[in-house]
């Protein structure tokens, strides 16, 4: 169980129980669907960018467990940074989930619930599925998808 | 002793490894077998390994059957003693190539009850089977405003091959619907078949719901419109005896590596007055009788749709499980799956939470379900670390998912070394989805 207990850890089930930021975002800029295809995660994303900074982020759509609570988490982790920081962090919340489990990783505070997917190679795309989904709302793509 | 008699003499023995036979009582009843599913066990050998530390509990047949030694022993030995091109050497190695080849034909057309083995195809699976009935029969008739008609509990892969040939014909797929319990409703599929339905193509047992389609009845509603009717008997071929004759249908696809057998190898029936009026699918070496710059003419059937070297060694394996099949007998498979499904669903269906997707009372073998509160990738995850393998998703028929609201669902499917403790150990896994996401 111990793998097992590091995926489901108590900050990932209580993201997963009560998402934030869980709404449509009338004012959004930028938007964008993302679509995991091997377990049929689906989520919608809305930025709002004023002046280069991420001003306010949500989400809506179905999913499992650790892909709802890392767009929850990743959600609180961009409000309020520049695009640029966002992007950034995107590219070390990607090194974390995609380093091999016995390799150390940085510490990404909250978002480093989701470490324990490293465990679990299947799912990391459920865990960068939101990620991948800003990336494409601020390149204005419209949908993306984790295949 | 040839050498297909000694594989034949070989599988026997396999059989009766794993049937033994009550004595004849008051002199008179015939014998008859038991099934005993310990000795069927024990002619799987990856069913003794464990995942995760565990021992493996395998519920995902619907995706894919495990396979008996004997299919493993048949195929090494095809590659260490017989490896040879087929239907072209004067060699000894190609002509027992051929002789398995087609041995493995006329056992294909034993198992489903053709009347010839002409009306055997080898494609590589049940989806390429689709596709060579959509491109040579369908599309050369389909007309602009015509129609294909399918049920809505279809695997992609007898959707999408209809889809594009509609597309390219400006026809319609219509599709004939489900209740709430996923019985296919068999007075909404026979009021769509229309003068424009040009064929049905339906399966006879639903990878996602394990609803069994009545598709005798089918084929007689098609028949009075002069219809002709594709079955799907993907899932249906391996859990219960399919006598493509007693159905009349014009078509039947399936799929080896479901059968207990090799992946790559697949089947396609055809009745014969429909194989002959039909152009090649796929051209090349084989199914050609002669060719020049200027013309080409077709070789006879079946050979007209099986262009290129064929997967020798995988109709020899599925040769081999349909022997172990038969070994073990349909009737007596389905009346342990039956009777085991029976008792996942009641399991399942009594579990706080816990809701069964496909209540169909014609079902067997296939228990979709779904959790409160859980998503069924997390329920996957889970129970993968008990050691048990289920599917989650969507299995290939998103819109059967629409139809019951659901994005996903956990599948347990059953297969026929599967017993009763496995279901429990899935039960208790389940109890651990609960406690994580208590």
């Amino acid at each position: 169980m111990s793998d097992l207990n590091d995926l489901y850890q108590e900050v990932i089930l209580d993201h997963n129980r009560k998402p934030r930021n869980f709404h449509a975002l009338a004012d959004a800029s930028h938007r964008a669907e993302g679509y995991n295809p091997l377990c049929g995660d689906r989520l919608t994303l809305y930025v709002k960018v004023a002046d280069g900074v991420v001003a306010d982020v949500s989400f809506e759509g179905a999913g499992c467990a650790i892909s709802k609570a890392s767009a929850s988490l990743m959600t609180d982790a961009v409000k309020g940074r520049t695009v640029a920081e966002a992007a950034a962090l995107f590219d070390r919340f990607h090194r974390m989930v995609t380093t091999p489990p016995e390799q150390p990783v940085e510490d990404l505070g909250k978002l480093s619930a989701l470490a324990g997917v490293r465990e679990f190679p299947v799912r990391v795309k459920c865990a960068s599925l939101a990620w991948h989904t800003l990336k494409a709302a601020m390149a204005n793509e419209q949908r993306t998808s984790t295949e | 002793m040839d050498e297909k008699a000694a594989i034949a003499t070989e599988r026997s023995g396999q059989r009766c490894a794993s049937v033994a036979e009550e004595p004849v009582r008051d002199g008179g009843a015939a014998p008859r077998a038991t099934f005993d599913v310990a000795r069927i066990r024990a002619d799987f050998p990856i069913l003794s390994r464990t995942v995760h530390g565990k021992p493996l509990v395998y519920l995902d047949n619907a995706a894919t059957t495990q396979k008996p030694q004997a299919v493993l022993d048949v195929i090494a030995r095809y590659f260490k003693e017989t490896n040879a091109n087929v239907h072209r050497g004067v060699h000894e190695l190609s002509a027992r190539a051929t002789d398995q080849y087609e041995a493995a034909r006329e056992r294909v057309r034993r198992y489903f009850n053709a009347a010839s083995t002409r009306e055997i195809v080898f494609v590589r699976n049940a989806t390429e089977g689709i596709n060579l009935v959509a491109q040579s029969f369908v599309r050369p008739r389909l007309r602009d405003g015509d129609e294909v008609l399918v049920s809505a509990m279809e695997h992609h892969s007898n959707i999408v091959p209809w889809q594009l040939v509609c597309e390219a014909a400006g026809a319609r797929l219509r599709v004939a619907p489900i209740d709430d319990a996923g019985t296919l409703r068999l007075d909404e599929l026979e009021r769509l078949i229309g003068p424009r339905t040009r064929i049905v193509a339906i399966t006879h047992m639903s990878n996602a719901l394990g609803t069994i389609t009545p598709v005798r009845e089918i084929v007689r509603i098609a028949r009075r419109a002069d219809v002709a009717v594709l079955v799907d008997a993907s899932q249906a071929a391996y859990h219960m005896p399919v006598d493509v004759q007693a159905l009349d249908c014009d078509f039947l696809v399936a799929t080896g590596h479901k059968l207990y057998g090799p992946t790559g190898i697949g089947v396609l029936y055809g009745q014969e007055r429909r194989l002959e009026g039909m152009p090649p699918f796929l051209g090349g070496g084989d199914m050609i009788s002669s060719v020049t710059f200027e013309k080409s003419t077709w070789n006879v059937l079946p050979y007209k749709f099986e262009a290129g070297t064929p997967h020798i060694a995988g109709a020899i394996g599925l040769h081999a499980a349909l022997d172990y099949i038969d070994g073990i007998g349909l009737d007596a498979i389905a009346a342990h799956e039956r009777e085991l499904t029976a008792y996942a669903a009641g399991m399942l269906g009594t579990m706080p939470g816990v809701r069964l997707i496909g209540t169909s009372p014609e079902k067997s073998s296939i228990v979709s379900f779904v959790m409160d509160g859980v998503h069924p990738h997390d329920i996957g995850t889970i129970v993968d670390r008990e050691g048990i393998a289920i599917r989650t998703g969507h299995h290939c028929a998103q819109p059967v998912m629409e139809r019951f609201g659901v994005p996903a669902t956990a599948r347990a499917s059953i297969a026929m070394y599967n017993t009763r403790e496995e279901i429990d150990r899935l039960g208790r896994a389940l109890e651990k989805v609960r406690e994580v996401f208590a």
